[in-house]
């Protein structure tokens, strides 16, 4: 099945108008030797084949439901009101294109305004732009806004972000000349952050609740990274904001996530969304498109895109990033979640995920060779801890699989650092008691 | 909305931590249902009507595609599964850059970037990282023509570099005189949008990149406006050197609003073990796990330009749109998208003078100014959305003044183009006898010309009715 609706007494009178006798002499420009090549791609499918097709591929995934998955590290599966799909598969919000024409697109701008709202009531901070690729790509955007601003060469990385993370950020400063220090060290404290930073610095980056699930101490963190003339830049997690403090309270500068938590699919990773909020004294170096709100002559109210001097589509090679199409159907997603649950829904989610967690933990650590948060037993944590086990943990992952029809948790040994037969489990509202102690009675059997 | 109770004992929080209020709406399902239908009825898509705006290849998407990309089996994968446990997505991805191979003359391909810029600042990293180990990091220019997307130049940045803009010549290419005499042993690459901005295919195409490729410089494709070129001919073949792909431009999958995208690049031999990763490969041998897809980092990575494998739910929908053209199909949507876009170039071009006037490809680039007339091509696009289109890109490339850019891809049939042309043709009568229509235009829509000068002066952008943290 194509597409095209021409008739061939239409593409006859279409090519009489242009002076033309066939659609290839429209390609005479094109080097002739190379012209028409063959290609080897599958043959065509009509719409039952494809959907046949495309059906028993989604059938070769071994996907259980989501209480039987303990898979988290930075992708989640929380549960989607149906709200949320029902506005995505309007065809005016998806089939169109960047809102540069606002009058045509006042839908998805208010749409967009109202989740920069959103973003800055979760995370307390002054400015949002309305979305980014993914949490990773939005870390490595803000610094690059660090090293722009201060024009200092170190980005100070906390051990506790995601190490996928710091691989982006690792990409992105390769075109500068910019180095990440880090520090290894589990447990790290505030101290050992402290020591991150020095007059090369140009911002700290620390995740909370961390890689690892738990809550990084950023009591006072924020007036020592600022004295030493650095930006203090949080990745933390959109759930743990419905209950727990967020980056803006605690002096942070920008403020980075990843929204797939907020109504999205785990979509075998993508796409999700980079969330990206500022101060206001920073809005102008912030990246990506931002919608702000206005008038028609009549006085109407009604939202445009804005600041568009720091784009590239005007600004060039000055531009503050190359960013154009971002993520905004992600951020409409998000949007109708956080409208869905509202203060309390978010909340109650929260909860629920930190109760869960709590009593899939208590159950664990009762187990014969099994200890939570070995590296860092006395740091409070979110919906996610590290289960040592007596046994690898790609052993009791197989076998958990195969016996029980349960996804561990994610082999925290491939991370290295000390986290031998180590998996980070990750729970939320979505896992029963029952689940949970599924999975205790199935770990106690494996390692027996 | 209704969640369960908690099924487990109540814990202690770390008062500490805890927030006081996360600020949020307090609103009931139905008022969330209703506020963004309204919302939506308020916006206009591909499906709404006709929408040629230029370099954006705003084509139909089909709707098997949305409904393959909602099975729980995609839907639900995690990326951080055992690769033993996604042979489904990891055949697709691997299927993927197969056929985007043979579609554009590569030798491999990484599907991690997740839009064209992103692609970009991969292929220029990638060019960056080559030099690097060649012992030629000296190598600091990277040529723009000034007809080139501005994520050209803002990704060249990005990657470290210095932009050299390189001017277009009469006939809308790239003026090789001004290219010769920018290639020196200090140009890392040329940036290369073929069909240019202008929808004009570079008619010496062969001498630029033997030009660059002669003082030791790489050529990077921009992909951007492949629709064209889709089975007509292969970049790789051409000597390009890396390029990245627009999967929700050439290949159907929706532009969500203005994304998520995805922005494949694709590598000839030289740069194919620079490719961002991880990219899927086919590793026969391990079948009785049924294992006959993994996962690796090429050899000379230049490492993640994302957490996780890319836009997996735009490729998907990309994937099934491929398979429902094949070769013979992509090659027809090429034909058909340059048939609509000659066509509609010489029925508009009595009104609206078009510079550079020649065959195109997929798109053009006219004056929004009928002669004699002082309208502006701003003006033309408001009145457009007055007829019930969505208006064309808007000054851009910036070489022709009061540019419209219009692009009208194969999925628009006779008809259609003939009432946008009688709608140009409209608007173009009323700028020269009562030009006030097109400057208070638009008038038929809930809301009329928005003063974005204002928002940008006194910037809202946040509503200050809405209580922030605590």
């Amino acid at each position: 099945m194509t597409f095209i609706p021409h008739t061939q007494r239409e593409r006859d009178e279409m090519l009489a108008a242009i002076g033309c006798a066939h659609i290839e002499e429209l390609f005479a420009d094109i080097p002739s030797s190379i012209r028409y090549p063959k290609l080897e791609l599958p043959d065509r499918l009509s719409e039952p084949e494809l959907a046949r097709t495309l059906k028993e591929l989604a059938d070769r995934n071994q996907v259980p439901a989501p209480e039987m998955s303990f898979l988290g590290g930075g992708c989640y599966r929380h549960y989607i009101p149906a709200t949320v799909d029902f506005v995505l598969q309007r065809a005016e919000f998806y089939t169109s294109y960047t809102p540069y024409q606002p009058e045509l697109s006042q839908g998805m701008l208010q749409a967009m305004f109202e989740y920069q709202t959103m973003i800055c009531q979760l995370t307390g901070m002054e400015v949002a732009n309305a979305s980014h690729y993914d949490g990773a790509t939005s870390l490595a955007e803000a610094c690059l806004l660090a090293l722009n601003l201060n024009e200092r060469t170190k980005i100070a990385l906390a051990p506790g972000v995601n190490p996928r993370y710091r691989d982006v950020v690792e990409t992105y400063l390769a075109g500068h000349h910019a180095n990440i220090v880090t520090d290894n060290r589990q447990p790290c404290d505030q101290a050992d952050l402290h020591d991150l930073v020095d007059e090369d610095t140009a911002a700290l980056v620390v995740q909370t609740p961390d890689f690892f699930g738990q809550f990084e101490d950023l009591d006072g963190l924020a007036e020592n990274v600022h004295a030493a003339g650095a930006l203090l830049i949080v990745v933390t997690d959109p759930i743990s904001l419905g209950l727990f403090r967020p980056p803006g309270e605690c002096g942070a500068d920008i403020a980075v996530l990843d929204g797939q938590s907020l109504g999205l699919p785990a979509s075998f990773g993508g796409p999700h969304l980079g969330v990206f909020a500022t101060r206001t004294s920073l809005m102008r170096r912030m990246v990506g498109r931002v919608v702000g709100r206005t008038s028609d002559a009549a006085g109407r109210r009604g939202y445009v895109l804005t600041l568009a001097t720091r784009e590239q589509h005007i600004r060039r090679e000055r531009a503050t990033s190359n960013i154009c199409t971002n993520a905004a159907l992600s951020a409409l997603a998000a949007s109708v979640y956080l409208a869905t649950l509202g203060a309390q829904g978010l909340t109650k989610v929260a909860r629920l995920c930190h109760a869960k967690a709590h009593y899939a933990a208590d159950q664990l650590a009762q187990l014969d060779g099994c200890v939570i948060n070995r590296h860092a037993p006395d740091k409070p944590f979110f919906k996610e801890f590290a289960l040592s086990l007596p046994k690898p943990a790609a052993v009791v992952n197989r076998k958990l699989l195969d016996d029980y029809g349960i996804i561990g948790g994610y082999d925290l040994s491939v991370e290295g650092k000390g986290f031998d037969n180590t998996m980070l489990v990750s729970i939320t509202e979505l896992h029963s008691r029952a689940a949970i102690n599924q999975l205790v009675s199935a770990v106690r059997d494996i390692c027996a | 909305m209704s969640l369960p109770e908690c099924d487990v004992p109540e814990v202690p929080l770390p008062d500490a931590l805890v927030r006081d209020c996360n600020g949020l709406p307090s609103l009931s399902q139905q008022q969330v249902v209703r506020h963004y239908l309204r919302l939506s009825q308020h916006n206009y898509g591909v499906d709404s009507g006709f929408y040629p705006l230029g370099s954006c290849t705003m084509k139909y998407n089909p709707k098997i595609s949305e409904a393959c990309a909602r099975l729980d089996g995609f839907a639900e994968a995690h990326p951080l599964q055992p690769e033993h446990t996604v042979q489904g997505c990891l055949s697709v991805m691997f299927q993927m850059q197969e056929m985007l191979k043979q579609i554009g003359g590569f030798a491999a391909v990484s599907l991690q970037p997740a839009a064209g810029a992103h692609g970009e600042l991969s292929g220029l990293l990638m060019i960056r990282a080559y030099f690097k180990d060649k012992g030629e990091p000296e190598r600091c220019h990277i040529l723009v023509p000034d007809t080139a997307h501005g994520t050209n130049p803002a990704s060249s940045t990005m990657a470290g570099f210095e932009v050299v803009e390189i001017p277009t010549d009469e006939k809308g290419n790239i003026c090789l005189a001004a290219l010769k005499a920018a290639c020196s042993d200090k140009v890392a690459a040329l940036m290369l949008t073929n069909p240019n901005t202008l929808g004009l295919f570079e008619q010496q195409v062969e001498d630029v990149i033997a030009c660059v490729h002669d003082c030791g410089g790489l050529v990077y494709g921009d992909g951007a406006n492949m629709n064209a070129l889709t089975g007509i001919i292969r970049p790789g073949e051409l000597g390009i050197d890396v390029m990245h792909f627009n999967l929700h431009k050439t290949f159907g999958a929706p532009h969500g609003g203005g994304g998520p995208g995805s922005g494949p690049v694709g590598a000839g031999e030289l740069l194919r073990s620079y490719l961002p990763g991880p990219v899927v490969m086919h590793a026969p041998g391990s079948e009785s796990r049924n294992e006959t897809y993994s996962t690796a980092m090429p050899d000379s990575s230049i490492g993640r330009m994302a957490a996780h494998f890319g836009n997996f739910g735009v490729i998907l929908r990309s994937f099934a749109y491929i398979l429902l053209h094949a070769a013979e199909g992509l090659k027809h949507n090429a034909h058909h998208a340059v048939l609509n876009a000659n066509y509609l170039k010489a029925r508009l071009a009595d009104d609206y003078p078009v510079p550079f006037d020649r065959i195109c490809m997929h798109e053009f680039v006219c004056q929004g100014r009928p002669e004699n007339t002082y309208a502006r091509a701003f003006d033309i696009s408001k009145r457009l959305m007055d007829f019930g289109f969505h208006p064309p890109t808007n000054y851009f490339p910036l070489i022709v003044p009061e540019a419209l850019m219009i692009e009208p891809p194969e999925s628009e049939g006779l008809e259609t183009l003939d009432r946008f042309v009688e709608a140009m043709q409209a608007i173009a009568e009323e700028a020269r006898t009562s030009p006030e229509k097109l400057t208070n235009a638009p008038v038929t829509l809930p809301i009329g010309r928005l003063d974005e000068v204002r928002a940008a002066r006194h910037p809202i952008l946040i509503d200050p009715a809405s209580s922030t943290s605590s």
